[in-house]
């Protein structure tokens, strides 16, 4: 079948150091992937085409890029599910919040910078075995998932959170981090949970799910976080914006069966936190203005006591 | 038609324009909006409940999908974090019939019991696929003609597409670009319209919580759009509330009204616009509204 490829194209040498769109028609088999025409491409077309790739079976994780906007394995997307609507165009740009070297290339320092500031090694304590480390086979199960995580760096291409905050740990990050937090070998979990409750950390994740979505391997680098956030928690550190707000979230579905939004904004900032507080006023006023304010008085759903007796039980499963 | 009504907190809470929107809305519609079967059931958890307990978020969803079931009628969501939380929780009872059973456990004191048989619909997916495009479209008698539109759709009705059933239902890739269209409006594409409002981290980082509200309005409205749709009170809260920091952030006007769907189709049905509460908005709809020319 005939296929448009949309490539962005950027040359840090030339005079022209904007960013392009450049288009590449070919004959493709529908079965092929976006990787096998990128080769095409570059083999028979246009020799300066620069992309990265190995392994072509998705083990690697050298070719991620983003097609039709989404990141994903150039070598594990089927020309088939890629074309347009409209015609049989398919767009490839590089991947996201990473800076571009030349065309599809980008740099994978900071992904790596970010990989290493949550020490992804087993920090064990006590005395070193005399064989290796055992671990129980059903402690490590829990890990399958994670541990299958091949450093594309797709998620961090995709995620809402590091597009506008560069200090964010990301996805691949964090979700490497519960890999080491939930190793039964590893006994720094603490210090861990500390770097991972400062800013920059599991609360600034916005929970928009696109790392979950773009993720080739089922890694769910955003589950991953939500359970850090938890265990984060449960280890002392309620003390931030994030802890808070699921504190009393919790609390007014808890208590009424729906939330409180202005009592819930409220204690998320804590209610010393004046600096937020006097922030807030400017929306109070507007919203105030506009006749946009939540009922004052927050009634409780009919049959409230059915949903605090779950709560009860609930809670105490776990 | 007859649905079983989950309003959700926002529409109870801050924005009580979208509960009045959707009432009128559906009256038009002939969707039979039956607001006393869930009258006693409580949040969704919207996913923050969830990253405290997970169990507790599937057993309150549960209990509410019980209580849709005894009515007999379809469940409704008009908020995309509702639609998603649902959607999600539902997946999970469904996969493990014995993880279910041990939830109906603590629902049996109050005489529920889900049988598995929910299937929670945003209205946006209702009117798509229950009503349909041409039925809609027979009961404008405004058209909106030219009316430049950016759909958002917020988080939680894109991702993760399994849940919500995207390859049963691939209409729901393209709902609301669909709704605009058929009331006459056009369809202002960019990038940002399946990405996150910031919501969920507002209290937590504010600094990037407002830039990404910037980020997508200013990139809609510099492509054109008068307005920004959304299926998602939570996505209008932030998109519209906090406009002005976003506004003052970057130095510059924006100036995009956010409007809810149900308020759309309203001023397509021939709804007043005072009905809506299209008054009771941070950022002004008055140039929107008088450039339409519909009268109040
Ligand atoms: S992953 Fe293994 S097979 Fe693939 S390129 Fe790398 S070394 Fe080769
Ligand atoms: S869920 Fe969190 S980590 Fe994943 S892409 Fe969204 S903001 Fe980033
Ligand atoms: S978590 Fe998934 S998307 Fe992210 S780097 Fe690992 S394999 Fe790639
Ligand atoms: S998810 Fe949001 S709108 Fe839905 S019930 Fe809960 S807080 Fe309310
Ligand atoms: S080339 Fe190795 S993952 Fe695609």
């Amino acid at each position: 079948m005939e296929v448009k490829f949309n490539v962005r194209r950027y040359d840090p040498e030339s005079t022209d150091t904007v960013t392009h769109f450049q288009e590449y028609q070919m004959d493709m088999d529908a079965s092929s992937t976006v990787l096998d025409g990128l080769i095409r491409i570059r083999e028979e077309i246009d020799g300066t085409l620069s992309l990265r790739c190995s392994c072509r079976s998705a083990i690697c994780g050298s070719c991620a890029v983003k097609v039709n906007g989404e990141a994903g394995l150039a070598c594990n997307t089927k020309i088939v599910d890629s074309l347009s609507e409209d015609g049989n165009t398919i767009t490839v740009e590089p991947a996201g919040n990473l800076p571009v070297i030349k065309d599809l290339v980008v740099d994978f320092q900071p992904f790596w910078e970010k990989i290493r500031a949550v020490e992804p090694w087993l920090q064990p304590e006590g005395e070193e075995p005399e064989t290796e480390y055992l671990a129980p086979d059903e402690d490590m199960l829990h890990l399958a998932g994670v541990v299958s995580c091949i450093l594309c760096g797709s998620c961090v291409s995709d995620c809402t959170v590091m597009e506008v905050d560069s200090n964010f740990l990301g996805p691949a990050a964090l979700a490497k981090s519960y890999r080491f937090v939930g190793d039964p070998r590893d006994d720094s979990a603490q210090q861990r949970f500390k770097t991972l409750n400062e800013s920059g950390g599991v609360w600034d994740c916005t929970r928009c799910m696109k790392c979950v979505e773009v993720c080739p391997k089922g890694v769910a680098p955003m589950d991953r976080i939500m359970a850090l956030r938890e265990q984060v928690m449960e280890s002392g550190y309620t003390n931030t914006n994030g802890a808070r707000h699921v504190h009393e979230f919790t609390n007014s579905v808890k208590h009424s069966g729906w939330l409180d939004e202005k009592k819930l904004v409220i204690k998320s900032f804590g209610i010393f936190n004046i600096k937020a507080m006097i922030g807030l006023i400017p929306l109070v006023i507007r919203s105030q203005r506009a006749g946009k304010v939540p009922p004052i008085f927050h009634k409780s759903i009919p049959g409230v006591e059915n949903v605090r007796r779950i709560f009860e039980k609930v809670e105490t499963k776990k | 038609m007859k649905y079983a009504f989950y309003p959700g907190c926002v529409s109870r809470g801050a924005c009580p324009e979208l509960y009045s929107a959707t009432i009128e809305v559906c009256k038009i519609l002939d969707i039979d909006l039956d607001e006393e079967a869930l009258k006693g059931a409580s949040c969704t958890g919207a996913g923050v409940l969830q990253e405290k307990n997970l169990r507790l978020g599937d057993t309150l969803n549960a209990r509410t999908f019980a209580m849709a079931e005894k009515s007999g009628n379809p469940l409704m969501t008009i908020c995309s974090t509702c639609q998603g939380v649902m959607s999600q929780a539902n997946e999970r009872l469904l996969a493990d019939p014995e993880y279910l059973a041990s939830i109906n456990e603590d629902l049996k004191e109050e005489g529920l019991e889900y049988k598995g048989t929910a299937d929670p619909k945003h209205l946006l997916w209702v009117i798509v696929e229950d009503l349909g495009i041409d039925f809609l479209e027979s009961k404008i008698v405004n058209k909106l003609n030219g009316l430049k539109l950016a759909p958002f759709y917020g988080c939680y009705i894109v991702r993760p597409t399994k849940a919500l059933g995207f390859a049963e239902n691939p209409g729901r890739k393209q709902a609301l670009e669909m709704v605009i269209e058929s009331v006459g409006g056009e369809v202002v594409d960019f990038p940002g319209k399946t990405l996150c409002c910031g919501f969920p981290i507002l209290t937590i980082n504010p600094e990037n919580s407002v830039n990404m509200v910037a980020n997508h309005t200013i990139d809609a409205k510099d492509r054109g759009a008068d307005a920004m749709v959304t299926p998602c009170p939570l996505c209008h809260l932030n998109l519209d509330g906090y406009q002005p920091n976003a506004a003052s952030a970057r130095k510059r006007e924006i100036d995009l009204p956010i409007i809810h769907l149900p308020q759309l189709l309203g001023l397509a049905l021939g709804i007043s616009p005072e009905k809506m509460r299209l008054n009771k908005h941070i950022v002004s709809t008055k140039k929107l509204l008088s450039e339409l020319v519909i009268s109040p």
